[in-house]
């Protein structure tokens, strides 16, 4: 299978029901990408398929065959992506392991809605979890990022 | 919801018996011909369409038909995916679709939160993860939740509430669309719809062979 991941070109000789997860992790070491729940319940392992957030954790590698993947190291090769910086301007996470996800959700959100309502932003956002509750800030993180006010609407 | 929708074929099953009654009854007023009984089946079990040619009259034979074909529209593997509000709903108890989803511009969800965010082309065995191709909701206008097979039947006949389709088309979605068919597969422990796809296809072309006639229980929505 040949995948492209945030731009490299790689081939893989994997079982092609092994999780895109996997493939990322254990075969080509990108551990940015977390594994939260491991049923699409949580949204931790968020990546983009050709720009369309999928759960890593319940997708099999064969559906990424010929396809663009991009993980949070392919946002920027130094956060410096705008999501990324109003993440670190805000100080949104706590314990941070599902912060990979949360902002590639954001990210495809703000792509698709660059200036999102507080209610687009909570549908969008409602899959990924984050026990350290750090959802005001993100809310916040996110808003700054599309250049609204953090205070919500 | 077993319970109930058991309850509701009884009590229909019986309504196509007293319209087949009626019907006959004409020939010899003092001598009625006798309810028309159809065979018990299981509940994951659908009636064949010839348990249903000993009810002469043909309306009410095609009433029969389709009381029986609900069956499958009605049942949670169904109706989960034609909410009459903006969330599906998942399990045999109508629970609301959690991680909670809402159904978006075109029935794919949001972004970030689209169907195929998570859900594959086929079940997902290890995660329990259900998926078939084209995973999507129905449009709201297509809702089917707390239907009565009367009311469902008057909406399955309407363009404006079918996706636009000709009865011949519903006869060929019903007999071989794929993600109608995940109905039958759902996969992980998950209970099917009754019977198989294609006794559910052969009820609904032998529906519309026979006039497409609607259960009159009630006023149609």
């Amino acid at each position: 299978m040949k995948l492209h991941v945030n731009g490299v070109a790689h081939t893989l000789d994997v079982d092609p029901e092994m999780p895109l997860l996997w493939a990322l992790r254990d075969v080509l070491g990108l551990t940015g990408t977390k594994y939260g729940c491991g049923e699409a319940l949580c949204g931790a392992c968020t990546v983009h398929l050709d720009g369309k957030p999928v759960r890593a954790c319940v997708t099999p590698v064969r559906r990424a065959d010929g396809r663009a993947v991009t993980t949070i190291e392919g946002l920027s090769p130094d956060g410096s992506h705008p999501v990324q910086q109003a993440w670190l301007a805000l100080r949104v996470p706590q314990c941070g392991f599902c912060q990979a996800g949360q902002i590639m959700t954001a990210v495809a959100l703000l792509r698709e809605k660059p200036k999102p309502t507080d209610a687009e932003i909570e549908a969008s956002m409602a899959g990924n979890l984050c026990r350290c509750g750090t959802y005001p800030r993100i809310r916040a993180a996110v808003r700054k990022a599309a250049g609204l006010p953090e205070d919500g609407e | 919801m077993s319970r109930t929708l058991a309850g509701m074929r009884s009590a229909w099953l019986f309504v196509a018996a007293a319209l087949t009654t009626a019907a006959c009854g004409g020939k010899d007023a003092r001598a009625p011909a006798p309810p028309v009984v159809l065979r018990e089946v299981p509940a994951h079990e659908l009636r064949a369409v010839d348990d249903f040619a000993a009810i002469g009259d043909r309306t009410a034979r095609s009433r029969a038909l389709f009381v029986e074909a609900s069956r499958v529209m009605l049942h949670p593997r169904c109706v989960n995916c034609h909410p009459s509000g903006d969330v599906p709903h998942q399990g045999t108890a109508l629970a609301l679709h959690d991680p909670p989803v809402v159904r978006g511009p075109d029935g794919h969800g949001v972004v970030g939160m689209e169907c195929a965010t998570c859900h594959q082309d086929r079940n997902q065995a290890l995660t329990r993860v259900p998926g078939a191709p084209g995973w999507h909701l129905a449009p709201v206008e297509m809702a089917w939740v707390g239907r009565t097979p009367g009311q469902l039947c008057a909406q399955l006949k309407d363009p404006a509430r079918n996706g636009g389709k000709s009865l011949a088309a519903i006869v060929e979605h019903s007999a071989h669309d794929p993600l109608v068919a995940w109905g039958w597969s759902p996969g992980a422990d998950r209970e099917p719809a009754p019977g198989t796809q294609a006794q559910f296809g052969a009820l609904i072309a032998a529906w519309v062979d026979t006039g497409a006639a609607c259960p009159d229980e009630e006023d149609a929505r």
